[in-house]
């Protein structure tokens, strides 16, 4: 698999495979960082479809390669910062979400666009212990979701999505927590509702509708003022967390106007 | 039973079991020199430490409904339990500062007071400093039995708040831990309820408040 470069990319070095595939939180497969690893072999990505639905003019089953043709990937090296204050450098292979949105004509009433992933406890062990509440969802603002920063991952270095990563089609959104990028996604519905989503409905005093990345709202268990880069050692210390993740030249403009400490 | 038992343990020196307690450090040194702490070496140090610090918390909570219930002593190593629980928590907020924080002392101190889990952990820690601090017989004879003994009552609330530090620290609610404070519990009602039907069957408890061993 292999993708254009693209101007979005930022020059940082990029975790190694290894790291970015054996260091996940994918709840359906365990909820240590190893079990996606570990479990996450037993999921079928193919065949798999996407149900797109809701306020668009084409609703129907789209196949991955309809979704992300090989014709149109792009490389997109994007960093990755976890609500849980760790942080990754990961070179994806995608294409914008704008793109897919654009291909089934979203509907002049559309404000949101909501996410699903696979449901299949039989082969999604985590699934089979209500951690949170399956199917994992999750939610974008149309304007957030038509931002060219945007994607639809299907690929990671060279390679295919590993299972653990998302497979076989995952979201990716870099100036956000990185539990709003929903993996392995089955259905994307167009609505002009706000969609409920997973970890909100969880804990709402920790995990807003939101969830942009901002060192000066504090989650309540752990500060964000600052974050440990994955794979600086065991002496690689903290780095300050930067405002919408270090894009907040390209996305802080959706936000205008808005009290980020309320809506977090 | 229980006599051949103990009469294996008196023949076993309480060195033995520092021996033993220190293996899991030594794994741990020997993982980090070889690389062996997968992706997150900060987070698997920090975890592996806590992990052992808590276990042998649970140990010395143990000894005493063992031995009421079972008849089987280990109040010889007791001691030894406790000292090798304060030694991977020391370790564990050694690690927490300074591969973890950075030596951020600010942001420490904010988070201390601010994150639950971290002001669970931090009071549990702060509570077993006195107690590996008179775990000598130097301190046991200065404060008195009986003082010596209340003191280390302090153990009864430090080991549910590591447990609840632990439990805490998770974005749901995690099996492991909340098992482990089950145990703690268990071990701390059995003690209640032994204390409770020992005190009733003296005729005369109030007069009746003497350490007998200490150690």
């Amino acid at each position: 698999l292999s993708g254009r470069p693209s101007p979005f990319s930022t020059s940082e070095k990029p975790n190694t495979l290894e790291e970015i595939t054996n260091y996940n939180n994918f709840y359906e497969f365990g909820t240590g960082k190893t079990d996606p690893a570990k479990n996450a072999g037993a999921m079928t990505t193919d065949p798999w479809s996407v149900e797109i639905g809701g306020l668009v003019d084409r609703p129907g089953s789209y196949g991955v390669e309809d979704l992300a043709p090989d014709n149109a990937l792009e490389e997109r090296i994007y960093r990755l910062r976890c609500v849980e204050a760790w942080s990754m450098v990961i070179p994806w292979i995608g294409v914008p979400l704008a793109s897919v949105l654009e291909k089934v004509g979203v509907q002049s009433g559309a404000k949101y666009v909501a996410f699903q992933t696979l449901l299949r406890p039989e082969e999604m062990s985590g699934q089979r212990f209500p951690s949170i509440r399956w199917p994992y969802v999750e939610g974008l603002r149309l304007d957030e979701a038509m931002h060219p920063l945007t994607i639809l991952a299907t690929g990671l270095y060279s390679d295919p999505l590993p299972n653990q990563n998302g497979a076989p089609i995952r979201l990716v959104v870099p100036w956000k927590y990185g539990f709003k990028s929903i993996k392995s996604i089955v259905r994307i519905t167009l609505t002009d509702q706000q969609p409920p989503t997973s970890w909100n409905e969880l804990q709402p005093s920790e995990y807003g509708f939101y969830a942009n990345v901002n060192p000066n709202v504090s989650h309540p268990r752990w500060s964000q003022a600052t974050e440990r880069r994955i794979g600086a050692g065991l002496f690689g210390g903290r780095e300050e967390t930067l405002m919408f993740n270090g894009y907040a030249d390209q996305v802080a403009s959706l936000y205008s106007g808005m009290d980020l400490a309320q809506n977090y | 039973m229980a006599r051949k038992i103990n009469d294996m343990l008196r023949r076993l020196p309480v060195w033995a079991v520092w021996i033993a307690g220190l293996i899991p450090l030594a794994l741990l040194i020997w993982d980090t020199l070889q690389g062996n702490l997968g992706v997150d070496p900060v987070a698997m140090l920090e975890h592996r430490l806590g992990r052992t610090a808590i276990y042998f918390l649970i140990g010395g909570l143990a000894v005493t409904p063992l031995l009421r219930l079972t008849g089987i002593s280990l109040m010889k190593f007791r001691r030894a339990l406790g000292l090798l629980c304060f030694t991977y928590a020391g370790l564990h907020v050694l690690a927490w500062i300074s591969t973890d924080m950075g030596f951020l002392w600010a942001q420490m101190g904010r988070d201390i007071l601010k994150r639950p889990y971290l002001l669970f952990g931090m009071l549990a820690f702060v509570m077993l400093v006195p107690l590996a601090i008179t775990s000598n017989n130097l301190s046991i004879r200065r404060l008195g039995g009986l003082k010596w003994k209340r003191l280390h009552m302090l153990v009864y609330a430090a080991a549910p708040l590591a447990a609840l530090h632990w439990i805490w620290v998770k974005k749901t609610l995690p099996l492991t831990p909340v098992a482990w404070m089950a145990v703690i519990l268990a071990l701390l009602l059995v003690r209640a309820v032994l204390k409770r039907s020992k005190s009733a069957g003296r005729k005369n408890p109030a007069k009746n408040t003497q350490v007998k061993s200490a150690t």
